[in-house]
Order: structure tokens, then C-alpha cells, then sequence
């Protein structure tokens, strides 16, 4: 999907804040996540549409109950994009610094 | 069905045919589906038939079980349902938790694939939230790129 919306998506306070309340209670309905919004219900549609497609949040119909969940398989994408190939050498940084600061010598770690 | 405890979608550049085929068959899925903690890759095994059991193996030389289950609904190429317990809990039905695949096309060259799991306990919920993402994410590259992903990060 188009990572653009992703940024764009995540540019945005409130639609931040819905997906922090979606990772702190996965599956809400529209009128639960809007208990916790200043903002009109309308607004908070609109949101969760943007968010939507975006890949940001998925949406399960439950009977007649439409409930939305964190997806986060784009943020992971963006991970292995920008910090996963980096993680080895960061980690080495640490271990290196870690051995200079301590002294050279594996046993007394 | 209960209320989902995790949805994933992901949209992928291939047929849903392509996407199958990466769940069942063990040559391909042991192509993505790394876990870093296990330091090498697994892949499930089982007929993919109603009923049948499945197991998610290790490819290293213990073959070692972490996850067993039942295939509840097997429609190739558009649905696979399974159950998905600890292997020392298989007999009990009420500990399995159940995931379901659902490939559906998506405009001329996309494909949607829904992953959905339920019925998890706090445990499990823990273990797997961090996995799905990582293995959805690797599935992608792997069909859109055709490239394996390295079993750990390359050296530079």
C-alpha cells in the first residue's frame, strides 16, 4: 500500500491518539473509541476512514457491530525499512562501548 | 466466532494462488517465516485437510513442535481456518485458540490477506503479538520479490 498515507496517517494528533486506545484495547466500536475523543463523532468516522486506508487500522464486522483493530504490519514494514537492517551494528556499537568502559576482559562481565 | 483478538491485514503484489501455496507448502514457508528468537526458521506441516492435524516444526535438526493444531477449514485458494495450541495442551480443546487466513483479490494486481486469531489466553496473546506482523512482513517481500530473507541480519 501506499506508504505516503502511512506518514500522512500518523501526522496527525488525533488519529494518533485513536490508534494508542486501539493498542490498549484492540476491537472497539466507533461509539466506544469516541468516549475517549474530543472531538465529534463525525470527525472520529472520518479518522478511522483515513486510518483505514491507510492499512492502519482493519475493520471486522461483528453481527452489526464494526469493529476496528490496530494493524501494525505497515509500522513493521517501516521497521525493517529504517531500524531492523541497523540493529546488528547498534548492537555491536553497545557491545563495544559496553567492553571499553568495563575493561577488556569478558569474565568479570 | 468470538471477537477476534488480533486482525492483520497485509496487501500483496501476486495471486492469491501464490499466497496459498506460501502457507501450506513447507519449501516456501520455511523462506519467511524466521523467528528470531528460535534462530532459525519453521514451517507447518500437515495434509491441509478438514480435520487433519498440523504442526508448526522447526527446520533445524531437532524438528522440535512449539505450536499443534487442527485445520477447521481448508478452501484453497481463498480461506484456511486452524486451531493453534501449546502441544502439552492439544487435548484440550477449550485451550486452542483458532486463526484464519482469508486471500482475497484485491484490483487487478493486489491481494488482501486477512489474518485474524481469537480465543488466545494472556500468555499466547503476549507471545504471538509481536510475531504475525514480523511474519506477514517477510511473506510480502518474499512474494513481491522473490528474495529470502536472511535468517539474521547480514554482516557489514
Amino acid at each position: 500500500m501506499d506508504i505516503d498515507k502511512v506518514f500522512k496517517s500518523l501526522a496527525d494528533p488525533g488519529r494518533r491518539r485513536l490508534l494508542d486506545l486501539l493498542h490498549r484495547e484492540n476491537g472497539q466500536t466507533l461509539t466506544a473509541l469516541c468516549e475517549h475523543m474530543d472531538m465529534s463523532r463525525q470527525a472520529v468516522a472520518q479518522h478511522l476512514q483515513l486510518l483505514e486506508e491507510a492499512n492502519l487500522v482493519a475493520v471486522v464486522w461483528q453481527g452489526r457491530e464494526k469493529l476496528h483493530y490496530l494493524n501494525p504490519v505497515p509500522l513493521h514494514e517501516i521497521y525493517e525499512r529504517w531500524i531492523g537492517k541497523f540493529e546488528r551494528n547498534r548492537l555491536g556499537a553497545l557491545r563495544d562501548l559496553k567492553k571499553k568502559l568495563e575493561g577488556d576482559d569478558d569474565e568479570k562481565a | 466466532m468470538k471477537k477476534p483478538d488480533y486482525v492483520y491485514v497485509t496487501y500483496i503484489a501476486t495471486t492469491p494462488e501464490k499466497v496459498w501455496q506460501a502457507l501450506v507448502d513447507t519449501d516456501v514457508t520455511r523462506q519467511y517465516w524466521a523467528d528470531p528468537t528460535a534462530g532459525c526458521a519453521r514451517v507447518n506441516v500437515s495434509d491441509w485437510k478438514p480435520g487433519s492435524r498440523w504442526e508448526h516444526q522447526r527446520i533445524d535438526d531437532t524438528h522440535a513442535v512449539d505450536i499443534v493444531g487442527k485445520v477447521v477449514e481448508s478452501a484453497p485458494p481463498r480461506r484456511l481456518v486452524i486451531t493453534w495450541a501449546r502441544p502439552a495442551e492439544e487435548a484440550d480443546d477449550s485451550k486452542h485458540s483458532r486463526v484464519a487466513f482469508d486471500i482475497e483479490p484485491y484490483g487487478d494486481a493486489l491481494v488482501r490477506l486477512t489474518v485474524t486469531h481469537d480465543g488466545l489466553d494472556p500468555q499466547m496473546l503476549e507471545g504471538i503479538s509481536g510475531g504475525w506482523p514480523k511474519v506477514l512482513s517477510n511473506l510480502k517481500t518474499l512474494l513481491e520479490t522473490g528474495r529470502a530473507l536472511p535468517q539474521s541480519p547480514p554482516a557489514t
